[in-house]
């Protein structure tokens, strides 16, 4: 598998039985490997070296970065053009998508774009709401949700045109994702969403911080009694708090986030708060390994990119698998 | 009106209901409105349309009216427009992320769909909005599709 990127880093891999992508992670969790991807922060500079100081943070840790499209509605390098420098130093990143910004048009460009220029994985999303960003007064486009996204994208992918019905000669391979929150209400539905999501194409799900862990069991529990974790690979998010402050605001001021009043204390009564949050991450991971249906990690770490591969490697998750960075010695355990 | 939309949610299953027996009263009236020309009662039947779905639904005219999917909570009052709701921003007490003082839209729908006796069809995933059909009545569109679909298999 890694001989391809031998002669150029950014080639694809050789198709495989049963694949949609020719991507790294689509082939990890495949294999039934438990997978991490990690969020990359874009910067806000036109400098590519930025992208790649950040990228190189998480080399040997992940089996795929996202790169995230104008998250929490601020401005930042856009996420196909991160996509576009990752992909040509062979990394695997996960390309997200908002429907805040860009309407039906725009976002087919995207996508068939985006395949050329190596993307195997994208990740749909509705968006935040123009009113958090840094630009309040931007109009919100809102032109398709998350849902009739996916749809797009599968139809785009296997039968070979665009939304209007005109021909695509070539088919972008792409391994559709979506996002899920099993700490939000409406909670009885949200299994139910996650099925509606599946019909509508998505083959993995990232899902928001998870903090409380129950809320997650009964997430999974309710997903396998549907069948859904069959046809599906669900990847919670986690990530590390820098202190009980910082917990706090999130909490008061993050719709979604739900960080329990126990996770709050600990930090509150930790010497070193920071060190206590990433121990808390490590801990997480390390139960949402044992929860059953669970195909990997996605972890956030705002503002602490630098605590990844540390987290990664406590967590001890990946058994001693080394994920695919570029320069890293082909080894026969590497995917 | 939010008040009258929280009422209507409320009260899902009789609206359910009573547009089962509005629906094939209008279908019943097709020939009237050929006879009479539907070009011509667009703008009338969408000025009625508009003032009883407006006060009732906070309805937005969005031309494909999906209120017997979505219990009875239109899904053009959520500030992102999602026809799939709802997103991942749902505060803890059920409201919207960018509206606070506002219920989630898909939270009352959740709730209106489980009262109606169709509450299977809130997990139809919805395609997107047709921006041509903005501001047009549906009703009329729903007789004329039922027409057409009629016709089309009795061409078969």
């Amino acid at each position: 598998m890694i001989a391809t990127h031998d002669q150029h880093p950014g080639s694809p891999l050789p198709p495989k039985e049963g694949h949609v992508s020719t991507g790294r992670l689509e082939r990890v969790l495949r294999e039934g490997k438990f997978a991490v991807t990690a969020e990359l922060a874009p910067p806000d500079s036109a400098l590519a070296e930025d992208v790649y100081e950040r990228a190189r943070m998480f080399d040997g840790y992940v089996d795929g970065m996202n790169a995230t499209d104008g998250s929490g509605a601020h401005c930042h390098m856009s996420s196909v053009a991160m996509c576009a420098l990752l992909t040509n130093v062979g990394y695997s990143p996960v390309l997200q998508i908002s429907c805040r910004d860009k309407n039906r048009i725009a976002i087919q460009g995207d996508v068939l774009g985006a395949a050329a220029l190596g993307v195997s994985n994208i990740l749909c999303l509705s968006g935040d709401g123009v009113q958090v960003g840094d630009h309040p007064e931007a109009k919100p486009v809102f032109d398709l949700d998350s849902m009739s996204l996916l749809e797009m994208i599968r139809i785009m992918r296997d039968e070979s045109r665009f939304l209007s019905g005109r021909p695509i000669t070539t088919p972008p391979q792409i391994f559709l994702g979506a996002a899920e929150n099993p700490s939000a209400p409406p909670f009885d539905f949200r299994p139910h969403r996650l099925a509606k999501k599946i019909a509508a194409g998505a083959q993995f799900i990232q899902t928001q911080y998870v903090f409380d862990i129950e809320h997650l069991r009964a997430f999974m529990a309710k997903s396998r009694d549907l069948g859904l974790l069959e046809q599906c690979f669900i990847i919670p998010g986690v990530g590390p708090l820098a202190s009980a402050r910082t917990a706090l605001w999130i909490r008061n001021n993050v719709p979604g986030i739900h960080i329990p009043d126990a996770i709050i204390e600990r930090l509150e009564g930790a010497k070193e708060p920071k060190k206590e949050g990433r121990k808390i991450c490590v801990e997480l991971i390390q139960q949402i390994r044992e929860i059953g249906g669970v195909s990997g990690v996605h972890v956030m770490a705002y503002r602490q990119e630098e605590a990844v591969g540390e987290i990664i490697q406590q967590s001890g998750v990946l058994d001693g698998r080394v994920p695919w960075f570029p320069g890293c010695e082909v080894q026969s355990n590497s995917a | 009106m939010y008040k009258f939309r929280q009422w209507s949610v409320r009260n899902s299953r009789k609206l359910e209901g009573l547009y089962r027996n509005f629906e094939p009263v209008l279908i019943k009236l097709h020939p009237l409105f050929k006879k009479l020309g539907y070009g011509r009662l667009e703008k009338p039947v969408r000025v009625i349309e508009k003032a009883v779905k407006g006060l009732m639904f906070d309805c937005q005219m969005c031309g494909k009216c999906a209120l017997s999917a979505t219990g009875m909570s239109c899904p053009m009052n959520c500030p992102k427009s999602i026809r799939n709701g709802p997103c991942g921003g749902v505060r803890l007490n059920g409201h919207c992320e960018i509206k606070p003082e506002m219920r989630c839209v898909w939270v009352d729908a959740w709730q209106g769909s489980q009262q109606m006796r169709d509450s299977q069809a809130i997990q139809q995933v919805q395609i997107p909005v047709n921006n041509l059909l903005k501001g047009s009545s549906s009703w009329l569109r729903v007789v004329r599709n039922e027409y057409a679909a009629r016709e089309n298999e009795a061409a078969e």
